[in-house]
């Protein structure tokens, strides 16, 4: 039997992973793809939920559903942004883009 | 008039010359004629008023007697429970007289200041302010006036004060304004090193009389402390002149017997010494001479030299109440002269009448061998003054007095004249273009013809200083001064004043001869002219007083015209109306022969011996005196003064610089400054020190340092803003999870 | 050990890996496509959850557009980043850190707490799928959210056409 507590430990790896990804990779687009990964962990999160608490209702998947789109659009909207920095700036590491700094 | 108009009359007296002189000084400097119209009217004001006044108390009869008198006072200061000290003002006998011929005398001597300093004509661009003018007007036009007034006002407040100290306070004032007229012309300076300019004289003419001023003073206060009041009324006449009797009760604070009475009069009559130039302190007198010669006539005939006198007089029953001490009869001078004389001079009286006497001989000699005509006169002044103070020393109140009137009257007559002639001299170098002194009447001669007024009123006041019989007020007084001489026994005096005045007859007679008698001996006594209305009519004013004013005081014995007089109710008129005034009356003297031959033989003597001597002496202005071969080297004393001022100066003067010339650096400088410079260096280092260790470190470190700490922090601070977003959000989670770790712990 | 055990455990473990080779990749294309693996490993957990709407909508909308668009960004950008280098920035290791601390936390917390798990079997998927249909259109339940999530996906498109356009070409 897969307990409920698997899932969640594996979505907290996840979490932590993508984490990872977003604090210490110095190009733009891994940076999204590391928050890819973190959203994907708060989907497991989601589902595991509804699978062992709530299966009845469609709450839980619901709520999956409406992360996949934010995700979906947020990607779009940050990769456009990059391409943006990336042709005025000719960079996309994060670092460099430090503008707004003291 | 009622009392009380009368007293309000009074006080109104001193007032206008005061008026004017704040008048001038502050708003009419600019404008001459203002100025003087505004002294002149001031000066006749007061004349009126004072006129008033006299002429409504001569006609009171006993007048003087214990309230009969105009009175007024007021309380000026009360210390603690004493008494209240009282000012007012006073209107006795002698006061009245005062009244009369002072007011009179300084009105002649504004009109004639008019013209001396030759108003009407320019300015002349050479004539610089502080020096005499040479043709134009004087510069200083103005502030002549403003001094005259002030000095009238002072010489009237010393007539109608009724105690001490308003007198001393008069006195003071006259005292300031001789130095500033006497040093008009602060200026001028001299070639000779050895003549005295004006601004010296002036100096002198105050320290002399100062160093006699504080001696006053301490009579005064000596008197204060003894009575308790200064007031003439209270100590002279109030309770039968009990006070009087108190202060001859008591010993003075010096011993020999001498009363506390007789010592207050003698230190007053330091005072007079200093103030009517008697010796020894006479220097200051002929070196006055520096001043315009409207100054020399109203100091030294008409006020001044007046107000010593008459304070004398004030005060004469301090002098003359005889003493009963308890010692007395035992030992001292007092007992010595009580017993002598029963009740004859005190020894206060005799001092002054030994100074008198002798200051009227000493300056007489000295008159005869001077050469500047004011200078005579102003030895002349001395010689006066000295027989008015012998006269009121052996007894003679009344002729003292009188002496003072008709003094003033012929005093100021000659030297006004004595202005006019040397103007008229000034003018004639200006013509000539001589450089000569218009002042030495060696270089005059013949001005009879060319300024005739002014002969004519010299030679009346001539005539009556020498005392020529019968016609002239001098006469009448010197007569009256040697008859109280010879009546009281005193025969030294007696002798001293005789040939005192015989000499005066001689060395007027002198004076006369040499400036208005033969040829004229330069160019510019050649071209003189007689001087303008404004200073000839004062002259011929006061010569008829000149002449007039004896025949108040005739005797009624007097053989011929005392009866004449006495039919017509006027017979000693003014010695009854004097005498009012004082507790014991002195006795009425009976006529005697001796002392009218002796008067009329030295002024005839003296007057028909200068016309011998010098009637064809001085041919040309660098002649010899006729005198200088017999008399040898006394002429040359004569002539030096007896050298008395180069004594003062090497006795007083020299050591006083010196003594200056260490003081001031070694005190001066080097206590008072340096004590000084001490605590003011003290102070800088101490806020040095203040500033360096709590100024600067704390209050300045304080304000900087925490700016600077802000300063630093935010500089430190912002370089957490990298701008770079993953360093934001590892921030953010770093605090997160610490806040979440802590949350944790606190729920467990 | 349940069959449904050893796929959960080996799906995770290919998930956990591929992952780890998203973050540390030093090839960005690489990277992409590890993510694909870790997206693909995430379908099937989704399939054992009895979710298998969301497993295809996974594989669709993640692998199909989203790691497509990533890919596209990374050929778009390539010039400019060099695969030799660091990929790593300076603060990595605070970062490990910080990631390792945040996972023990919820560990920790997850170990401590115990949930209710219901008895109740999880319905057919077709029940699933109409159950969520229903939820989804009925304005008392999801519509709303639904329409928003629209909203959000038309402004989404629109912005990003308009940060990304080229300008010059006006």
């Amino acid at each position: 039997m897969v307990t409920l507590e698997n899932y969640l430990f594996l979505g907290a790896v996840l979490f932590c992973v993508g984490a990872y990804g977003v604090l210490a990779r110095k190009n733009a687009v891994a940076i999204l793809m590391s928050i890819e990964l973190m959203l994907n962990a708060v989907n497991i999160n989601l589902v595991a939920f509804w699978h062992y608490l709530t299966p009845t209702q469609a709450s839980g998947m619901a709520f999956a559903l409406i992360v996949f789109a934010v995700a979906a659009a947020e990607a779009a909207v940050g990769l456009a942004l990059i391409i943006s920095i990336y042709r005025r700036r000719q960079t996309v590491v994060a670092e460099d883009v430090n503008l707004m700094k003291f | 008039m009622s009392p009380e108009t009368l007293q309000l009359l009074t006080w109104l007296i001193p007032i206008p010359p005061l008026a004017s002189f704040f008048l001038i000084v502050l708003f009419t400097n600019r404008s001459k004629a203002l100025s003087h119209t505004v002294a002149l009217a001031s000066i006749l004001a007061s004349l009126v008023l004072s006129w008033t006044v006299f002429f409504n108390v001569i006609n009171v009869p006993n007048f003087g007697k214990e309230g009969t008198e105009i009175a007024s006072a007021y309380q000026w200061f009360k210390v603690g429970a004493s008494e209240a000290f009282n000012m007012g003002v006073l209107v006795d006998p002698l006061t009245a007289v005062m009244l009369f011929f002072v007011p009179l005398a300084c009105a002649m001597i504004f009109l004639y200041s008019v013209g001396y300093h030759n108003f009407g004509k320019k300015r002349d661009p050479h004539d610089k302010p502080g020096w005499p003018a040479h043709n134009g007007v004087e510069p200083l036009y103005s502030r002549f006036f403003a001094y005259l007034s002030l000095f009238a006002f002072g010489m009237l407040v010393l007539c109608v004060a009724d105690n001490l100290l308003l007198l001393f306070m008069g006195w003071e004032i006259m005292g300031l304004c001789s130095f500033l007229l006497i040093g008009f012309w602060f200026a001028r300076k001299y070639d000779d090193p050895n003549q005295i300019t004006p601004r010296q004289a002036a100096v002198k003419a105050f320290m002399t009389t100062r160093v006699a001023d504080v001696i006053m003073l301490l009579g005064i206060v000596y008197l204060y402390t003894q009575t308790g009041t200064l007031s003439f009324r209270e100590i002279f006449i109030a309770n039968e002149g009990a006070l009087l009797k108190q202060l001859a009760e008591t010993p003075s604070v010096l011993s020999g017997g001498l009363a506390a009475a007789h010592l207050i009069a003698i230190l007053l009559l330091v005072g007079t010494i200093g103030k009517s130039a008697q010796f020894p302190l006479h220097t200051w007198l002929p070196d006055a001479m520096e001043g315009p010669t409207p100054v020399s006539a109203m100091i030294h005939a008409a006020a001044m030299v007046s107000a010593g006198v008459y304070a004398m007089i004030r005060v004469y029953p301090l002098f003359e109440v005889p003493a009963h001490l308890a010692e007395a009869g035992g030992h001292g001078l007092n007992a010595f002269l009580l017993a002598e004389a029963g009740h004859g001079p005190t020894p206060a009286m005799w001092a002054m009448a030994g100074i008198g006497a002798f200051t009227a001989l000493f300056a007489a000699t000295i008159a005869v061998a001077q050469n500047d005509v004011k200078k005579v006169l102003a030895y002349s002044t001395i010689s006066q003054l000295g027989f008015m103070l012998a006269a009121l020393g052996i007894g003679g109140y009344v002729a003292a007095t009188f002496h003072l009137m008709t003094h003033a009257f012929f005093k100021a007559l000659l030297f006004l004249g004595s202005g006019s002639i040397i103007h008229g001299v000034e003018h004639g170098m200006h013509h000539s273009h001589e450089h000569l002194d218009p002042q030495d009447m060696r270089n005059m001669g013949g001005l009879r013809e060319k300024m005739p007024v002014t002969f004519w009123t010299f030679l009346i006041g001539g005539m009556a200083l020498a005392g020529f019989p019968l016609i002239t007020a001098g006469f009448w007084s010197k007569d009256e001064i040697l008859l109280d001489a010879w009546a009281h026994d005193h025969y030294v005096i007696f002798g001293m004043l005789a040939v005192a005045a015989l000499l005066t007859a001689f060395y007027t007679t002198r004076q006369i001869v040499m400036v208005f008698f033969g040829k004229p001996r330069t160019q510019a006594a050649e071209h003189a002219h007689e001087s303008a209305w404004t200073m000839t009519l004062p002259l011929g004013i006061l010569s008829f007083f000149a002449i007039t004013a004896g025949w108040v005081n005739i005797p009624e014995d007097f053989p011929v015209l005392g009866p004449f007089v006495h039919s017509l109710g006027v017979d000693f008129a003014f010695k009854k109306f004097l005498v009012g005034a004082l507790l014991e009356k002195p006795e009425a003297l009976a006529f005697e022969w001796v002392p009218l031959l002796t008067s009329i033989g030295v002024a005839l003597g003296g007057i028909l011996l200068g016309w011998l001597v010098y009637r064809n002496a001085y041919a040309t202005a660098d002649a010899k005196d006729p005198l200088e071969n017999p008399l040898g080297g006394l002429y040359r004393w004569l002539k030096n003064k007896y050298y008395i001022d180069e004594l003062y100066d090497s006795l007083f003067v020299q050591p006083t610089f010196a003594l200056a010339k260490y003081v001031f650096p070694a005190i001066d400088r080097g206590i008072i400054d340096g004590i000084l410079h001490l605590i003011g260096n003290v102070s800088l280092g101490i806020g040095n020190v203040v500033k360096d260790y709590i100024d600067v470190p704390v209050v300045n470190g304080t304000n900087d340092k925490s700016g600077e700490a802000v300063k630093r922090w935010g500089q430190n601070l912002r370089l957490i803003q990298t701008g770079r977003v993953q360093q934001y959000l590892l921030m953010t989670m770093a605090v997160l999870i610490v806040m979440a770790g802590f949350v944790m712990w606190v729920a467990r | 050990m349940t069959p449904e055990q050893i796929v959960f455990w080996l799906t995770a473990a290919v998930i956990v890996a591929s992952a780890v080779q998203v973050v540390t990749t030093r090839n960005l294309v690489h990277a992409a496509l590890w993510l694909i693996v870790t997206l693909f490993g995430m379908a099937i957990i989704f399939v054992l959850l009895s979710a298998g709407f969301l497993a295809v909508v996974q594989v669709v909308v993640y692998i199909g557009a989203i790691s497509i668009l990533i890919i596209f960004a990374i050929m778009l950008t390539r010039r400019v980043m060099q695969d030799t280098g660091p990929q790593t920035n300076n603060n990595w290791r605070l970062a490990l850190l910080i990631a390792a601390v945040l996972g023990a936390g919820i560990w920790y917390a997850l170990s401590n707490v115990s949930f209710a798990v219901t008895a109740t079997p999880v319905p057919n998927s077709e029940t699933v799928l109409i159950t969520l249909g229903d939820a989804l259109a009925s304005p008392n339940f999801y519509m709303v959210p639904l329409v928003t999530v629209g909203i959000l996906l038309a402004a989404g498109m629109i912005g990003s056409i308009a940060i990304a356009r080229d300008e010059d070409k006006e």
